[in-house]
């Protein structure tokens, strides 16, 4: 049984929280179509439960992983816990500003240049430009992308991508930080330097969510982890012991391919 | 090693206004089921007002795409307006058989402009929130400052034109005074009446994703209906009412008194156009905090 009262205060509580999405089935919905619908009461709307009763809490300056297959809720989970989506029903209690990488997108527009999207984000986010511009040289640094700040993100790599979502994400010196399965970006020599950055956050006081389908990475960074399964929490506790039992149910080895990022 | 979720829950605390009033701020978040409702106004005011750079950079992000701070960017946006003051002159000239001479040139520019700076701030405000996808998604603000970009830029590409009037304006004689002065109000209230027309479109967008092609006919629609082509005092009196349901008309007649006619506006005209541009104001601007949280899910 995990402990979980190691710290004063969760910086994360997460109670009995449900994502209900409800997903039309047209491709986008239209006023044409609502019209030529009118009078008949059928209703093209699907329910999707993405997340359902899922509690847990992260105390403070603790690193949780989630893991979970495609599709198990878990970056719905995690844009729920940002604030980005509205619970059905539930409650989040978030202490702290959070920053987030999710899906390896961070809202960057592809028309966009890297550093427009920079300094947009982080206003979005809430920082002031002073502290945007004392933080862009340390993003553009990390992210090894000088000569290519100024051209549009159409034409990055999606490793430059990756690695710039990464950056900033990182360098936003969040009291918590949502990263979703975005460790493994970039080449070879940029996944070691972000597994050190991980490594070194981890290691401050700081709270992380970890979303990662690198087992390996979950045991050795995280002090505690949960499994999704199909929207429902289905255990919580010693990130080995949560590994064991997930690859057991997926049925495949530990080994370097599952263990690490791929 | 447990394998339920933990169950060990503090009472869970009252969803009291002291809580949802954190919403966006730095320090304590709580998320809850959202009732389609408002969200506390006054923390949400100021949150918009601390990340008001936002608003401002994008706008400017926007209009550096459009070229804008090129000298070719600028000339474009301001030749489309000129060519279209003629098209339009050419055209009421032959179908009213009227020589409006420069006056009526004068007015009819000055009334294109204005009605192209509501219009562009609503075209423009029309694709904010459903082309804000990737940071909709990814980040937690208050999306009421993307219609407000929108309406930044709006403003910045209305602004040079007013300078293309500047020549106009002499060569017709008009007359440079101090009820001039009245241009700013009206201007105010153009703005006003933009932000709230946006807010309700973009809003809007997110629920009918082919409002954009039924605003692209309302607006043709709405500058016949509105005193561009024609002068407010021409309408005969059974179709003045007209002009009083009308948002823009009593503005555009305001604007037009005083720019290119002389005289200081009808007052009469500035209150029901005050009216109009805070009552579509306060309309769009709930419409939208009511709906924003819902974005994320419909997006």
């Amino acid at each position: 049984m995990s402990s979980l009262s190691v710290s004063d205060v969760p910086r994360i509580r997460v109670e009995d929280v449900s994502v209900t999405y409800r997903t039309s089935l047209e491709r986008a919905p239209t006023l044409k179509s609502t019209l030529l619908r009118l009078g008949r009461r059928e209703r093209i709307i699907r329910e999707v439960e993405a997340v359902q009763g899922v509690s847990f809490r992260v105390p403070h300056g603790k690193v949780m992983g989630v893991v979970g297959a495609n599709g198990a809720g878990k970056s719905t989970l995690m844009r729920t816990v940002a604030g980005i989506l509205p619970p059905t029903a539930g409650r989040v209690e978030v202490h702290g500003r959070v920053s987030t990488l999710l899906s390896l997108g961070v809202g960057f527009n592809r028309k966009l240049t890297g550093r427009e999207n920079v300094v947009l984000g982080g206003l979005a986010a809430g920082l002031t430009r002073a502290e945007l511009a004392a933080r862009y040289d340390e993003i553009v640094a990390f992210a090894e992308l000088e000569e290519f700040m100024d051209m549009p993100m159409r034409t990055y790599s999606s490793g430059m991508y990756g690695r710039l979502a990464f950056a900033v994400a990182v360098t936003m010196h969040p009291d918590i930080l949502i990263i979703d399965e975005a460790l493994s970006v970039g080449d070879a020599r940029f996944r070691r330097k972000s597994l050190d950055k991980m490594r070194e956050l981890c290691g401050e006081d700081r709270t992380v969510l970890l979303v990662s389908h690198a087992l390996g990475t979950i045991e050795e960074l995280c002090d505690e982890a949960i499994w999704m399964h199909k929207g429902k929490l289905r255990m919580c506790g010693e990130p080995a012991a949560v590994v064991e039992a997930y690859t057991n149910f997926l049925g495949v080895r530990e080994d370097a391919v599952t263990m690490e990022d791929v | 090693m447990s394998t339920a979720p933990i169950t060990d829950r503090s009472p869970a605390s009252q969803p009291d206004g002291q809580e949802r009033r954190d919403e966006f701020t730095s320090e304590r978040h709580v998320y809850e089921p959202h009732r389609v409702g408002l969200p506390p106004l006054l923390p949400y005011a100021r949150e918009l007002w601390r990340r008001r750079e936002f608003a401002f950079e994008m706008s400017r992000t926007t209009l550096r795409a459009q070229h804008f701070n090129t000298a070719f960017g600028q000339l474009w946006l301001v030749l489309n307006p000129l060519l279209l003051t003629c098209v339009y002159y050419i055209l009421v000239d032959i179908l009213r058989l009227r020589t409006g001479g420069v006056e009526f040139f004068a007015h009819l520019m000055a009334s294109l402009f204005a009605y192209y700076f509501v219009t562009d701030a609503i075209r423009q405000a029309v694709k904010s929130v459903t082309g804000g996808g990737r940071l909709i998604l990814n980040t937690a603000f208050p999306r009421i400052l993307l219609p407000t970009a929108s309406v930044i830029t709006a403003f910045k590409r209305f602004l040079p034109t007013i300078l293309l009037f500047v020549p106009v304006f002499f060569i017709a004689g008009l007359d440079a005074g101090p009820h001039l002065l009245w241009l700013i109000p009206i201007v105010g209230l153009l703005t006003v009446l933009s932000a709230g027309l946006a807010m309700l479109v973009a809003a809007g967008q997110v629920y009918f994703r082919d409002l954009k092609n039924f605003l692209t006919y309302a607006l043709r629609i709405w500058l016949y209906a509105s005193p561009i082509l024609y002068y407010a005092s021409e309408v005969p009196d059974r179709y003045q009412f007209l002009l009083v349901l009308n948002p823009l008309a009593p503005l555009l007649a305001a604007w037009s008194d005083v720019l290119d006619r002389g005289l200081a506006p009808d007052a009469a005209d500035l209150a029901v156009g005050a009216l109009w541009a805070f009552v579509l104001f306060v309309a769009g601007a709930l419409f939208f905090m009511s709906r924003e949280r819902e974005f994320a899910v419909r997006l």
